[in-house]
């Protein structure tokens, strides 16, 4: 028996997120009292795979092949099952972001293994097998029992915190022989902007609504996020307007995030804002009206002028950074 | 081409969930029942798609796994202009007895192109469409936010981490679409309305399938600290405040 646990990499490198899934890993596995095993799919150099062993997994298992290139996802899915198999995992840990949501599903069936998705704690229960998943966009959170004798968790992003132990892990290079016929996606094109900080990756989120009133006046909320390293994202109506571009929308429709940190501008907090951001650790409201929704959700608010408060906050951000 | 487009039946999202006795399951007195927000956007690209005689779409169907009383959600997706439906007549244990009989319908049926939503806005899964394209062994695309018919060959735009990329794809496969389908839902149009009623609707019976997991329990989201509110004419403050007690700055 293991926990096995997909750590996926972008070129070559882990993120933060790769650590965050090991370190839940490793207690899910002291929960069972087995061992963590960490797969990864592609290119990757020694070093970096050594880190995962920094937040406890033993054994990492790399595998490489021609086909891992075409990003197809049944290819994904024969690797990580057949090493799943290999390693006798009665936990499969995916990060619930598009990978996640892409893989889980198709191991499920593969595997006839039940999935948790979109879990924020550890196990309530090992016997039954027990998760806590969010259900009706974060208004309700459902304890799921998996019935099943391999199960799969998809773990939400910035839910869980690193924790790091003796590294003495062993590196296996293996090999999985996958059948190249069914492969039948293919990618014609790629467009990708490089150097900015990506919102679904990003500790800190700052974010604009209708109450920024033009879109002239977000050089100081972007001034803001500069400042703090964060990324900008906006409300639907903002990026319907044309004022931000659509990436940055977040809500029901929109992106689904859960940064550290979300400040939240002349944002009004409508049910359908906050299913995009509920996740988030902190919230920070900015609103000049002291009823607006928003409040309730926050941990923090300023009563006041968006345009008004945001220069201050710079000034203020800036002069804690010297 | 025949579209199938999968519906799942949710509660209007600005409804306040309330749980029954023992909150095992949603107090449904009083809901608000409409397509998921993304199966609505699919729906509306599929007829898109449709309408240019050009890209050979045949028809578009609409599946849903649901007891009789989803019917009206049905109703509204034919009334938008689907040209039949499929109702697999079944409470959704889950997503794995959802996925199963809707592959077993497009086995049955052959449908082309399978569009389903990123995530029904009441379990929040994600998993419905991959399921059914593992059932199938056929090929799926994830976080499709574009789907056009070039010279009869489907194009695909996939969103990618701080980017797009566009793939080919042989029919059958299944779609898994998100923000960027299409821009505003398609509303029935009182001619439509008319129309769905005289709609066929098949009604086929489930096959066995063993769900492989069950909700025992639902729990409100752990009440948030009441909001703590800083002077907006001393907003360092709110910086301290983030730096030193929530330590997330
Ligand atoms: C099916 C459906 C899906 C939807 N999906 C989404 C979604 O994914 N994401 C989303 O965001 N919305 C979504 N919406 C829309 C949502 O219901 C709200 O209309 C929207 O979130 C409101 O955006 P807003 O807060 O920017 O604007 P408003 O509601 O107009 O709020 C503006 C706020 O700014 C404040 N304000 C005004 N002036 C100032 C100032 N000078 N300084 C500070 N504050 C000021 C006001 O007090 C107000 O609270 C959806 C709606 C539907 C029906
Ligand atoms: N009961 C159902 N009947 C038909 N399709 C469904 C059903 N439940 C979910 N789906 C489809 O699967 C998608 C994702 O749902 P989920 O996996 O529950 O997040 C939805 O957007 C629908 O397209």
């Amino acid at each position: 028996m293991s926990v096995l646990v997909y750590t996926e990499n972008w070129d070559g490198k882990f993120k933060k997120i790769s650590f965050e899934l090991v370190s839940y890993a490793s207690e899910v596995a002291k929960m069972l009292n087995t061992t963590v095993t960490a797969l990864s799919i592609g290119k990757i150099d020694e070093t970096e795979l050594k880190k995962l062993g920094n937040y406890g997994s033993q054994k990492i298992i790399s595998v490489f092949n021609d086909l891992v290139e075409t990003l197809d996802n049944q290819v994904y899915t024969n690797i990580i099952s057949e090493v799943s198999i290999r390693e006798k995992a009665s936990v499969i840990i995916i990060s619930n972001n598009n990978t996640g949501k892409a893989l889980a599903p198709r191991l499920s069936v593969r595997l006839k293994a039940g999935v948790g998705s979109c879990v924020s704690k550890l196990p309530l229960n090992i016997n039954p097998f027990t998760v806590y998943k969010k259900t009706y966009s974060g208004n309700a959170f459902a304890h799921l029992v998996i019935k099943s004798d391999v199960r799969i968790i998809t773990l939400a992003q910035n839910s869980f915190n690193l924790i790091e132990t003796e590294n003495n892990a062993v590196i296996e290079k293996a090999d999985v022989t996958v059948n190249s016929s069914f492969v039948k996606t293919k990618v014609t094109d790629v467009k990708k902007q490089t150097g900015k900080i990506l919102l679904t990756d990003a500790d800190i989120v700052v974010s604009g609504g209708r109450g920024m009133k033009s879109p002239d006046n977000w050089t100081h909320l972007v001034e803001l996020a500069e400042a703090l390293g964060a990324a900008t994202a906006c409300s639907r109506p903002v990026s319907d307007e044309g004022w931000r571009p659509h990436e940055e929308h977040t809500g029901q429709t929109g992106k689904i995030i859960a940064p550290n940190l979300y400040i939240a501008v002349g944002i009004s907090g409508a049910t359908q804002h906050l299913a995009g951001v509920s996740g988030s650790k902190y919230i920070v409201a900015i609103n000049s009206d002291k009823d607006a929704p928003i409040f309730e959700a926050a941990q923090y608010g300023i009563v006041g002028d968006a345009l008004k408060v945001l220069p201050k906050l710079v000034s203020a951000v800036k002069e804690m950074k010297k | 081409m025949k579209i199938l487009v999968c519906l799942s039946n949710v509660p209007d999202t600005t409804t306040k969930i309330k749980f029954s006795e023992g909150s095992s399951s949603i107090d449904t007195t009083g809901i608000q029942w409409v397509i998921n927000p993304w199966d609505e956007l699919s729906l509306t690209r599929a007829l898109e798609l449709k309408d240019d005689p050009a890209n050979g779409i045949k028809s578009v169907t609409v599946a849903h796994v649901g007891p009789v009383s989803s019917e009206p959600t049905i109703r509204k997706a034919l009334a938008i202009g689907a040209d039949d439906a499929v109702r697999i007549n079944a409470e959704s244990p889950d997503a794995y007895y959802v996925a199963a009989q809707l592959a077993e319908v497009i086995k049955k049926e052959q449908f082309d192109i399978i569009l389903c939503g990123i995530e029904s806005s009441d379990y929040n899964g994600s998993m419905v469409g991959g399921m059914i394209s593992e059932f199938l062994e056929i090929p799926s695309i994830s976080a499709v936010s574009g789907i056009k018919i070039e010279s009869g060959n489907p194009v695909i735009t996939r969103e990618i981490d701080g980017g797009k990329e566009i793939v080919t794809v042989p029919v059958p496969f299944v779609a898994i679409v998100q923000k960027g389908i299409s821009k505003e839902p398609r509303i029935a149009a009182m001619r439509g309305i008319m129309l769905a009623r005289t709609k066929p609707v098949k009604v086929f019976e489930p096959v066995t399938v063993e769900p492989l997991t069950q909700i025992v329990v639902f729990e409100k989201p752990a009440p948030r600290s009441a909001c703590r509110y800083v002077d907006a004419e001393n907003p360092a403050q709110l910086i301290d405040l983030l730096q030193n007690e929530a330590k997330v700055i």
